[in-house]
């Protein structure tokens, strides 16, 4: 964990609702992709915790979803200003049970971090795909910046108006694949869960009180014991979550 | 003496500073941005005799200058305390701790408290009477001088360190409460606890914490604990460590001036991990800005206020 001021360079809307934000500053702290960095918003008391989609030597790139009035005052910043940033926080990804074929599954507001997660496998020299769910194409983004890095991608909508007419799941069907690293929301977990051929890992998410271990307020029942989202987290095993029926 | 040490309960302390229980783990999440050893003392995650879960998820909600939890006093027991915890905790933390302990009877109490005290970290017991996220237990013994008075007698019968009761701001009059542990032989005082409260989710139409209700902490709570313990220390004679809404050296003086001995700070910890570095870095100055010399000349000016 590091502590630190970064100073916004970009603020702008990918689609009606998700924002990528683009700072400067000290990125020593982050370690793997899937973590995430708690921000200081104005006029609100707690953090607002929003993963890392990708990040270079003292550049971040945040994509996030306006769900409220700190994410809408977050939106209204504009470049130049600073923000005050918990960064490294949580476990991330396991690159390193990639294997030759992952696929790589995110939903709607999920997709951001394994943007950089894609761009790792790929300098490890795995053949990542990457398969997207989006409510309808007016919603879809970063799809774009996955084909640039030179992933496969596949997309699959609600209504049918980007890609196949379904969901993520859908994609999965005639794949065989090495491994999955999944981000979205649970009842697309677990749809994965029935669908899925190998082991994989999965990011989740919570209303956290500090984001970094200290608080408890994001504590969950695993078989592995029980964790806090936040730390010992966000991302899980698939082997460890106890499915809720 | 230095200008900032203070005594509390007979043991002497470098500075008032002490990150209140709940709010920073077992230190080590603090210890990757500064050496904890800079702080007053600690007070540790609060523990039970058996091991618990804690409430549902939502645990957590934002409030105007605040928040409200609901963890449920989640620990992994006393016993994985003892021999996880706490060795641990010793390989980075040199002082005492106060160790804080919950229960949902007089008995488990004692039991926790006897087996907590024997561990040589523990400087303190900080019995927490006063938790609001649990049912059947915390609260319940802090809202009522008689019980308040039984847990106070029977932790103080299992140990020889001091016994520093945790007191809840849920009540009508905190003062009787306070006086009744003073009676049970109390060596101090710790308060306020968090404030209940409720937030509601407009779009599911149903409270924000799966627990229905949540302790209040933050700055909102500040005015508020002033009152309690500036009540609390004219009527009792023991010492009195004040918390609620602490977020600056500022703060921490005004603790001082209600008649507080040391102060914790909670919340604050959460939205800000180097908030009690940056409180003792502010301190002296912050003295020295409202022309005191020492904190111990601030306690003394609390004495004739």
């Amino acid at each position: 964990m590091n502590e630190g001021l970064y100073v916004i360079r970009e603020n702008r809307p990918l689609t009606r609702d998700m924002i990528l934000l683009r700072l400067e500053g000290d990125t020593s702290g982050l370690t793997n992709p899937g973590q995430f960095v708690n921000i200081r918003v104005p006029e609100k008391f707690l953090r607002r915790p929003i993963s890392v989609c990708d990040w270079r030597e003292g550049e971040l790139t945040l994509v996030y979803r306006v769900v409220g009035s700190g994410t809408a005052a977050l939106r209204d910043m504009r470049p130049g200003a600073e923000l005050d940033l918990l960064t490294g926080l949580g476990n991330g990804y396991n690159l390193g049970k990639a294997g030759p074929a992952p696929i790589l599954l995110g939903g709607g507001s999920g997709i951001p971090p394994l943007l950089g997660l894609c761009r790792r496998l790929l300098a490890l020299g795995a053949k990542p795909r990457v398969l997207l769910g989006y409510r309808t194409a007016a919603d879809a983004y970063l799809a774009g910046d996955f084909e640039a890095l030179g992933a496969e991608v596949h997309i699959a909508s609600d209504d049918g108006s980007l890609g196949l007419r379904g969901r993520v799941t859908d994609l999965m069907e005639n794949l065989e694949y090495s491994f999955f690293y999944a981000c979205g929301p649970e009842p697309m977990y677990r749809s994965i869960a029935r669908a899925a051929k190998t082991p994989g890992q999965y990011s989740f998410e919570a209303r956290m009180g500090c984001g970094f271990g200290a608080c408890m307020g994001c504590s969950c029942e695993t078989l592995a014991g029980t964790k806090r989202i936040c730390r010992d987290g966000p991302v899980m095993e698939s082997g460890e979550i106890k499915w809720e029926s | 003496m230095g200008k900032l040490s203070t005594v509390l309960c007979g043991i002497g302390l470098d500075n008032p500073v002490i990150p209140a229980s709940g709010t920073f783990g077992y230190g080590y999440e603090f210890a990757e941005l500064y050496d904890i050893n800079i702080l007053g003392a600690f007070s540790c995650k609060g523990t039970t005799l058996e091991p618990r879960f804690g409430n549902p998820l939502p645990r957590i909600a934002e409030t105007p200058a605040g928040m409200l939890n609901a963890i449920g006093l989640q620990n992994p027991g006393a016993d994985r305390v003892l021999s996880e915890e706490l060795p641990r905790l010793r390989q980075l933390y040199r002082k005492k701790i106060l160790a804080n302990i919950g229960g949902f009877s007089v008995e488990e109490y004692a039991e926790c408290a006897r087996r907590m005290e024997a561990d040589e970290l523990v400087g303190w017991l900080e019995i927490n009477i006063s938790c609001p996220n649990v049912h059947g237990g915390g609260m319940s013994f802090g809202t009522d001088p008689a019980q308040a008075a039984a847990v106070t007698r029977a932790v103080k019968a299992v140990t020889r360190k001091p016994v520093i009761m945790k007191l809840s701001p849920n009540v009508t009059d905190i003062v009787p409460i306070a006086l009744a542990c003073q009676e049970a032989g109390a060596d101090g005082l710790s308060l306020i606890n968090t404030l209940q409260g409720m937030r509601f989710d407009l779009r599911a139409r149903r409270p924000l914490i799966a627990n229905t209700f949540g302790g209040l902490s933050g700055p909102a709570l500040l005015p508020l604990a002033l009152r309690m313990v500036y009540q609390v220390t004219r009527a009792a004679d023991i010492p009195v460590v004040g918390m609620g809404g602490v977020s600056s050296a500022e703060d921490v003086l005004e603790m001082l001036l209600a008649g507080a001995c040391a102060v914790e700070v909670g919340a604050a910890n959460l939205t800000d991990p180097l908030a009690c570095k940056r409180i003792i870095d502010d301190l002296p100055g912050v003295l020295e800005k409202y022309g005191f010399s020492s904190v111990e000349e601030v306690r003394e000016a609390a004495k004739h206020g």
